[in-house]
């Protein structure tokens, strides 16, 4: 059907995002909508031995009731949480977090620190990405318009630490003004921020400082690599300023206590 | 007293309560306007589209106008639809009618206002150039001055003189249900219901604008899902609108605002510029307080007046001070017009007075509560008009079970050893003492001249008319107890009239805390009234009341008993609009509100994590409502000192959307303690004074005050968003 | 919105089985206002904020002003109609309505959190209401009634099985 419409169709998923101001944005609407939601076997997450795969439509919620990705993954339940309110995260789904490709994805910037790995299908086949390799820019993806995102699979590869903190404009309801995922594992460090950069990115050079034990010891210095793994802009909810020196100060209290490297006391010896 | 259950509220409660938008019309089509896409200009052309077919629609503009181009309120300066200029962006110019609401959006966007720009007024607080006045010689629409004593002097010799200049925000509603009308002609009457808080003010407006006398015009209010002021003035724009289709299409006409429209074009809160200049002496007294305010009015004066009048009166605090300046401004910009908001005024001028004592307490090294302990009028002391304050509350208890019921003094030592201990998260407390005048300004109420019909009905059941409105607020409820403890009776045998204006008498707008107070007063009297036309005592009530009802109507089967009253002033309450000297309130409610907060230095956001909230507001009539009054007020009040920031590009709201426009959730706030301290008022319905605003004017400073008391930053602007807090604390 | 042509829909709608034709670019919001003349849902934002459209389907709290009608084929939708008035004398005395604009939404978020108290382990009353703005009450109204429903809820069930 995707190719048979020549690449115009709009999937509908969870439409928490699609459906805004529906009435008023249906006027501009063109072209063809092929509704997901019948497809009863995108929907469902399962357990296997290396990965927890979810479904294109598997939702926030899904995740969030499962009390087995509360004990293995909190990082994904904690940023499921942080989505709107439940009456979002009944609806809204990690496949469409990602199609959608806001660069403020909560669920993307958690998927993404646990290395997940994006399905995509098309008539063509089956093809798999690292979702850290997805984002090409703004809105920008490897996302053909033929393709659909059938499953997610996120490694079950154990994590010594793996949080989600979110800055929103208030405690619920909100789109973050930066969100970052942290996470380590035998793979290393992973620290990926979101509404930072034209996309939700990994920052690489934290990551590789992490890695290496390069002394922090102050806030300045994170904000000196950040540098160069994030570029954010002024929009209606906030500030680059606001974003760039919030995002290096909670990343400087968050690693603090779990890196003896980080902090004033041990950056100083 | 037992508190009587809300008597809509199992109707809301199962979504049985109709409001406007709920209505289905015969035959009705929908409304929809097009609007100024500049902040100021002339319009040069409006142009059709061609992506509609525009025979199926009708189209209404400023020449079908009947009667004057002027919303009729204070001053008539706003057109109805603009003609020749635009004054703000989202001004209505062009309305269109379709049977559909989807077509009308369609046509909306075909339709093209070309406008030359001029130059327009984006910051109120920059004087303007001569090519942008637009009203009077400098854009001023209003000046107020209270004098007492002598100011200049009086800081000549004081102890510490200590100056501070404090900014407030516009706050937009968000009353859950958007603006929204339908009008249309009924056997030659033009019948307009919709959600409103002042019958009256549509049904004048009305009137006006379509060139009718009272006869042919009929305005009823539909069940009304919040104003807090958004629906006092507005709801007349809308209605002329809704008329001026129904009108020409000869159709009834629906018009509901989207929420983004609502947001975008219409009123908000003032935002406020506040400088003041203290002197004390060396006890911490205030012996002088000069005052400067000026309010951004917005594109037209609307009701910016008023606002800067109670504005001012409160602007001294509930304090005793002999030399009082105070110089009040209300100045046009070309934003959407800013109009009530619960306070009207009064929240942005107690906003800077509790923010300034604070800073004098630190300045001279007090603790806030001794500065305001010692200088919280006491009975017997003056106002900063000079009305005389003798009504027997306890101003220093009132501030006194505040600090004891948060544990002031022990938070504030907790605040410190944990701020020393944790490494990013600072507490802190705050307190406000405040007030807030019952009922119109000055001798607003005399002006007003309200009536109030109670019936006693063939049944043998009463019926109470008014024309003030339920809201949310309460008033069936309340006037239902009033009426029923007044005669004697059951509740269920009181019955609330529809506020229909052929129906009911003008018993005045649903604003200014004065509903449960000036209406519920008239309420008495009208029942004390309805016994004496029956020929009873007031000693009669009950079973012997409906027997009187009941005897009436056999005799008179023609004629209804009604009891009438009309407003008249408490004894030796006296005004000077002139001066500005006087009785400035028939009374006020007192407060004091202590905010604990959290601020997390990693993200600059603040949390509320607890609110104390003590009031005397006169004998309280329903605890549940009134309780409910308070917490509403201070959580409003804490989204307008923390996150409720309208963003404004080019004198348009660029955060017209409630994505974007924050308002508190459950999570953003914490349980709102209430006590409340009764000291029964003798000219109040059951001895009450007004409520509903009260709790909008202390929660800002005392939410900011624990924010200085946790960082030991002067933030002087709401709303204090993280943004801001971190530029103060890392660039000071 | 005149602007497809209809097409047939079956649902669930409280209780009972309803077909009926839609155009499918409606939201479900519209089609249970305006063709089934419900209007006890109410449309405060229509973007997914507000709550005040909060509906259940298939026994999880949505808001319908995001759901395409399509959607709601074969799907099992309750509505504030179908609220039993017996569960809502906590609500009531805790004055949890005002101007009563939000206050459907809130109960069906609340009459869901009533149904399923096993939410409680992991959850707190406040972060599952946040859905659902309210502008009268501060909340307070909403919380104390909803936590007097569930416990009331609870000691019931607990006197049913003792």
């Amino acid at each position: 059907m995707l190719s048979e419409a020549g690449g115009q169709a709009t999937l509908l998923g969870g439409t928490t995002d699609l459906f805004v101001h529906w009435p008023e944005r249906m006027l501009d609407a063109d072209g063809v909508f092929i509704d997901l939601s019948g497809v009863g076997a995108l929907r469902a997450h399962r357990w296997e031995d290396e990965a927890l795969v979810l479904g294109g439509l598997t939702t926030f919620w899904d995740i969030i009731q499962d009390e087995r990705a509360d004990r293995e993954m909190p990082v994904l339940v904690q940023a499921a949480r942080t989505v709107g309110a439940v009456q979002i995260q009944t609806r809204g789904t990690w496949a469409g977090n990602i199609a959608n490709a806001s660069p403020a994805a909560d669920g993307v910037a958690a998927l993404m620190v646990r290395d997940a790995v994006v399905e995509l299908t098309s008539c063509d086949g089956i093809e798999t990405i690292r979702l850290d390799e997805f984002y090409l820019g703004y809105k920008q993806m490897r996302l053909r318009r033929d393709q659909i995102i059938t499953s997610i699979r996120v490694p079950r590869q154990s994590c010594s630490v793996e949080r989600f903190i979110k800055v929103g404009t208030r405690q619920a309801q909100a789109i973050s003004k930066i969100g970052v995922a942290i996470a380590q594992s035998q793979a290393g460090w992973r620290i990926v921020a979101n509404s930072v950069a034209p996309a939700v990115c990994r920052c690489r050079t934290v990551e590789r400082a992490l890695d290496d034990r390069v002394p922090l010891p102050h806030v300045d210095a994170l904000v000196e690599l950040l540098g160069s793994d994030v570029s954010p802009i002024d929009d209606i909810r906030s500030t680059a300023a606001y974003r760039r020196g919030v995002l290096a100060r909670v990343l400087y209290h968050e690693l603090a206590p779990l890196c003896e490297w980080v902090g004033p006391q041990r950056g100083a010896s | 007293m037992r508190s009587s259950r809300r008597r809509e509220g199992i109707s809301k409660l199962t979504g049985q309560e109709r409001y406007v938008d709920d209505l289905t019309v015969e035959g009705c089509w929908w409304g929809m306007t097009a609007r100024s896409p500049v902040a100021r200009g002339r319009i040069r052309e409006i142009r059709f589209g061609r992506g509609v077919d525009w025979s199926e629609f009708v189209v209404v503009d400023h020449r079908d106008i009947p009667g004057a181009n002027q919303v009729r309120l204070i001053e008539l300066d706003q057109p109805v639809l603009a003609s020749d200029r635009v004054r703000h962006v989202h001004e209505p110019v062009v309305l269109v009618a379709h049977r559909s609401r989807q077509m009308c959006r369609r046509a909306i966007r075909e339709i093209e206002i070309v406008v030359d720009p001029e130059p327009a007024v984006l910051d109120y607080r920059i004087k303007p150039t001569p090519e942008q006045i637009q009203y009077g010689p400098d854009n001023v629409f209003k000046h107020l001055r209270i004098e007492k004593g002598d100011v200049d002097r009086a800081l000549a010799s004081a102890a510490h003189v200590i100056e501070g200049v404090y900014e407030t925000g516009a706050q937009e509603h968000v009353y859950l249900e958007p603006q929204g009308m339908i009008a249309g002609e009924e056997d030659g009457v033009l019948v307009v219901r919709g959600s409103m808080q002042c019958p009256y003010y549509v049904l004048n407006a009305l009137m006006h604008a379509l060139g009718r006398d009272e006869s042919h015009v009929r305005v009823v209010q539909t069940p009304t899902g919040g104003g807090f002021g958004g629906k006092e003035d507005f709801p007349s724009n809308l209605a002329v609108h809704a008329a001026l289709l129904a009108l020409k299409s000869g159709r009834p006409i629906k018009m509901i605002y989207d929420r983004s429209e609502d947001m975008g074009s219409t009123t908000k809160r003032h935002p406020s510029l506040v400088r003041h200049r203290s002197g004390v002496d060396s006890q911490g007294r205030l012996v002088a307080q000069d005052i400067e305010m000026t309010i951004d009015g917005g594109a037209y004066v609307t009701l910016s007046p008023v606002v800067l009048s109670r504005g001012i009166i409160h602007a001294a605090g509930p304090y005793a001070c002999e030399n009082v300046r105070i110089v009040g401004r209300a100045v046009l910009s070309n934003s959407v017009p800013f109009g009530a908001f619960r306070g009207f005024g009064a929240p942005q001028s107690q906003f800077a007075n509790e923010r300034h004592m604070d800073r004098i307490a630190r300045t001279i090294g007090m603790d806030p509560a001794e500065l305001r302990r010692r200088n919280l009028i006491r009975d017997g002391q003056t106002t900063s008009t000079g009305q005389v304050i003798s009504d027997g509350t306890d101003r220093v208890e009132v501030l006194e079970r505040a600090l004891c019921r948060s544990g002031y003094a022990q938070k504030k030592e907790e605040c410190v050893s944990f701020n020393a201990a944790h490494p990013y998260l600072r507490r802190g407390v705050g307190l406000a003492a405040f007030y807030h005048g019952s009922g119109f300004t000055g001798s607003g109420e005399v002006y007003l001249s309200s009536c109030v019909d109670v019936a006693g009905l063939e049944d043998g059941r009463i019926e109470i008319r008014t024309a003030n409105t339920e809201i949310g607020q309460g008033t069936l409820t309340i006037f239902a107890t009033i009426a029923a403890e007044r005669l004697g009776l059951d509740e269920s045998q009181i019955v609330i009239a529809e506020p229909d204006t052929a129906r009911v008498p003008n018993s005045g707008p649903t604003v200014a805390s004065r509903t449960a107070m000036v209406v519920g007063r008239l309420i008495e009297r009208a029942c004390d009234d309805l016994r004496r036309t029956l020929g009873l005592s007031e000693a009669d009530t009950g079973q012997r009341l409906r027997d009187a009802i009941m005897k009436w109507w056999a005799e008179h089967p023609d004629t209804e008993p009604v009891g009438h009253a009309r407003y008249e002033s408490p004894p030796g309450v006296l005004w000077d609009d002139q001066t500005y000297r006087g009785d400035a309130y028939a009374a006020f409610a007192w407060a004091t509100h202590v905010a604990e907060v959290e601020v997390d230095l990693r993200t600059f956001a603040t949390r509320v994590v607890g609110f104390w909230a003590v009031q005397e507001v006169g004998r309280v009539i329903n605890q549940t409502l009134a309780r409910g009054q308070i917490q509403g007020g201070v959580v409003q009040a804490i989204g307008w000192a923390l996150m409720e920031d309208c963003v404004w590009d080019d004198g348009a709201m660029a955060n017209a959307q409630l994505t974007n426009y924050i308002i508190p959730t459950a999570c953003d706030v914490p349980s709102i303690d209430v006590e409340f301290l009764e000291n029964p008022y003798p000219h109040g319905a059951m001895g009450a004074k007004g409520i509903g605003e009260l709790p909008m004017d202390g929660p800002a400073p005392a939410i900011v005050n624990a924010v200085v008391d946790a960082l030991g930053v002067e933030a002087s602007a709401i709303p204090l968003t993280p943004e801001r807090l971190m530029e103060l604390v890392t660039h000071g | 919105m005149d602007e497809c042509g209809l097409v047939t829909i079956e649902l669930t709608l409280n209780g009972g089985c309803v077909r009926l034709e839609v155009d499918p670019g409606e939201r479900l919001l519209d089609t249970l206002r305006d063709r089934l003349g419900l209007k006890g849902t109410k449309e405060g934002c229509g973007e997914g904020e507000c709550g005040a459209c909060t509906v259940l389907m298939d026994g999880v709290p949505v808001n319908s002003c995001l759901v395409p009608i399509v959607q709601a084929r074969g799907k099992r939708i309750e509505t504030i109609e179908s609220v039993d008035r017996a569960q809502l004398s906590a609500l009531l005395d805790s004055g949890a309505t005002q101007c009563g604009a939000c206050t459907p939404g809130v109960v069906m978020s609340a009459a869901w959190v009533m149904q399923h108290p096993e939410l409680l382990h992991t959850h707190g009353l406040r972060e599952l209401m946040a859905g659902n703005l309210c502008r009268c009450t501060g909340y307070d109204g909403i919380i104390g009634g909803l936590a007097a429903a569930i416990e009331a809820g609870l000691a019931r069930k607990s006197e049913g099985e003792g």
